[in-house]
């Protein structure tokens, strides 16, 4: 019984390497063939935009707080009516590690993911995109969001007219 | 005076076109192999450079001779430095004795097509390949590591195990053929192969060679597993490449091996002999292939048991059985 068995072991694998040659490999030939990524795969950042057509990020530095790698960096500074924005703003994406955190901080949707995993290069400065680099004319994978118009106290419009507001309540009135 | 130079400008082009075609064999027998394994482990193998990857063994070439030639701290720096060199050489060596054709008619001169058909050609082959063990060992030795002593060692235990059978499996041969000289163990092959007179001979020879070339699953020495790259764990750069093509010549030479001791080495129906021994001999080596991808390696033991207890008894027995059949036929 151990001598058929030892035989049979022993031979199969034959059969089976011989079998394999003649079926189609599983390989992707990578840059004439693209695999097909998911939809939600994590890899290139971008600074996406409101449906209006303005700038999402709001220069809270949430986004480079929750940074594990601290790649992403900025400077906040304010429009003449109040808003808040970026003067520049800086991912090293030598540094990236694509964990997503940022997308997870922030409040305004304006930094996400995309599924361009293609960075690589040759010069190491190449991969340090500034705010021209990251910023693009889409609004993302949200199509709606608009943070000032959702809650932008006094800049968009004045205070309780945003939608789903009410007006601010006067705190010394007595009145209910 | 000018028929002794002819003579040696003879050898001198014959020894030139071995070296050539032995070369450019085991350079694409790598690419072949890659290919072949890719292709039963279902992914394509190298295929970038050049068409169907054909560039690539040069291109392997350029790479490993840019890398640096390192020499680990404390090695045995000579032996080091040599041992590489002798893996490759000896396996170039054995195939001195090797006839790869018919005896040609070239401008009214007899030209075997063999380098020197020695008289005791079969010794001679036993004897340098033995040698072979020393570039695993002194390779090993010399590294100054134990992942590659290691290596060494095990190569050393695992000729001490196969060889004797290797040897024994070939007196049938001897007797069958009643000489020492390849050319006539080819030339008593006319009619039949040995492989089909003989196949328990054949069986134990080819498991031995198989041991011989340090391949799957006799790979021992190297089990990059288990050792990173057992004997050539230091190596780097180019000396890497030379244990690496040694191998590969080697699988050429055993190829050939194998072919003259009993698949009939040149003969055949229809096709020229040049071409009939080149195909035999690279149908050995796509079986050394096939058993690689199929195999997985023996353990210490195994083949301790297997070269003792196994092949060597059955050699043996062979030997007598050959003999009173012999004797029988008269």
């Amino acid at each position: 019984m151990h001598v058929v068995r030892g035989i049979r072991g022993t031979l199969q694998p034959f059969w089976v390497t011989l079998r394999n040659m003649f079926r189609k490999p599983v390989t992707i030939q990578y840059p004439e063939e693209k695999q097909q990524l998911p939809e939600r795969y994590r890899a290139r950042l971008i600074l996406t935009r409101d449906p209006d057509g303005a700038e999402r990020c709001v220069a809270c530095h949430l986004c480079s707080a929750a940074c594990p790698v601290d790649c992403i960096s900025m400077q906040a500074t304010e429009a003449p009516d109040g808003r808040r924005y970026a003067a520049w703003f800086r991912i090293n994406f030598t540094r990236c590690i694509f964990c997503g955190l940022c997308t997870e901080a922030c409040p305004t949707l304006a930094i996400q993911v995309t599924a361009d995993f293609e960075l690589a290069g040759r010069d190491v400065l190449k991969l340090v995109y500034e705010k021209e680099d990251l910023l693009v004319d889409h609004c993302g994978n949200n199509n709606s969001y608009n943070f000032y118009r959702q809650s932008g106290i006094g800049v968009a419009a004045p205070r309780g007219t945003n939608p789903g507001e009410t007006s601010p309540a006067d705190v010394k009135d007595l009145m209910p | 005076m000018s028929e002794m130079l002819v003579t040696l400008a003879l050898i001198l082009a014959k020894i030139l076109f071995i070296f050539g075609v032995v070369l450019f064999m085991a350079a694409y027998l790598v690419l072949a192999e890659r290919k072949i394994l890719g292709r039963m482990q279902l992914r394509y193998g190298p295929n970038r450079v050049g068409p169907f990857g054909l560039m690539q063994p040069l291109a392997d070439v350029i790479k490993l001779l840019t890398k640096e030639d390192f020499v680990p701290a404390r090695a045995d720096k000579w032996l080091f430095l040599v041992a590489p060199g002798i893996t490759a050489v000896t396996a170039l060596l054995v195939f001195a004795v090797i006839p790869f054709g018919p005896t040609l008619e070239l401008f009214g001169r007899q030209v075997p097509l063999v380098v020197v058909d020695l008289n005791i050609g079969v010794l001679y082959f036993l004897g340098v390949s033995s040698m072979a063990v020393y570039g695993v060992v002194l390779g090993g030795w010399a590294s100054n590591s134990k992942y590659s002593l290691l290596g060494g060692v095990r190569g050393l235990s695992q000729m001490v195990s196969y060889e004797l059978a290797l040897g024994l499996s070939l007196v049938p041969v001897i007797m069958m053929a009643r000489s020492f000289s390849l050319t006539d163990i080819v030339m008593a092959q006319q009619s039949l192969p040995f492989m089909l007179l003989n196949p328990v001979a054949f069986g134990v020879f080819f498991i031995c060679v198989l041991a011989e070339s340090n391949r799957i699953p006799f790979d021992l020495p190297e089990a990059e597993n288990e050792l990173v790259g057992g004997f050539h764990t230091e190596y780097s750069g180019m000396r890497f490449g030379l244990f690496f093509v040694g191998e590969y010549i080697n699988m050429v030479v055993i190829g050939s091996l194998v072919t003259v001791f009993f698949l009939g080495g040149w003969h055949g129906p229809w096709l020229p002999p040049l071409l009939w021994f080149l195909f035999k001999v690279l149908a050995v080596c796509a079986m050394f292939i096939w058993i690689r991808a199929s195999m997985p390696r023996l353990r210490y033991d195994q083949l301790m048991n297997l070269g003792w207890k196994i092949l060597l008894p059955l050699s043996l027995v062979n030997i007598l059985v050959t003999g009173a059949v012999l004797l029988g036929l008269g």
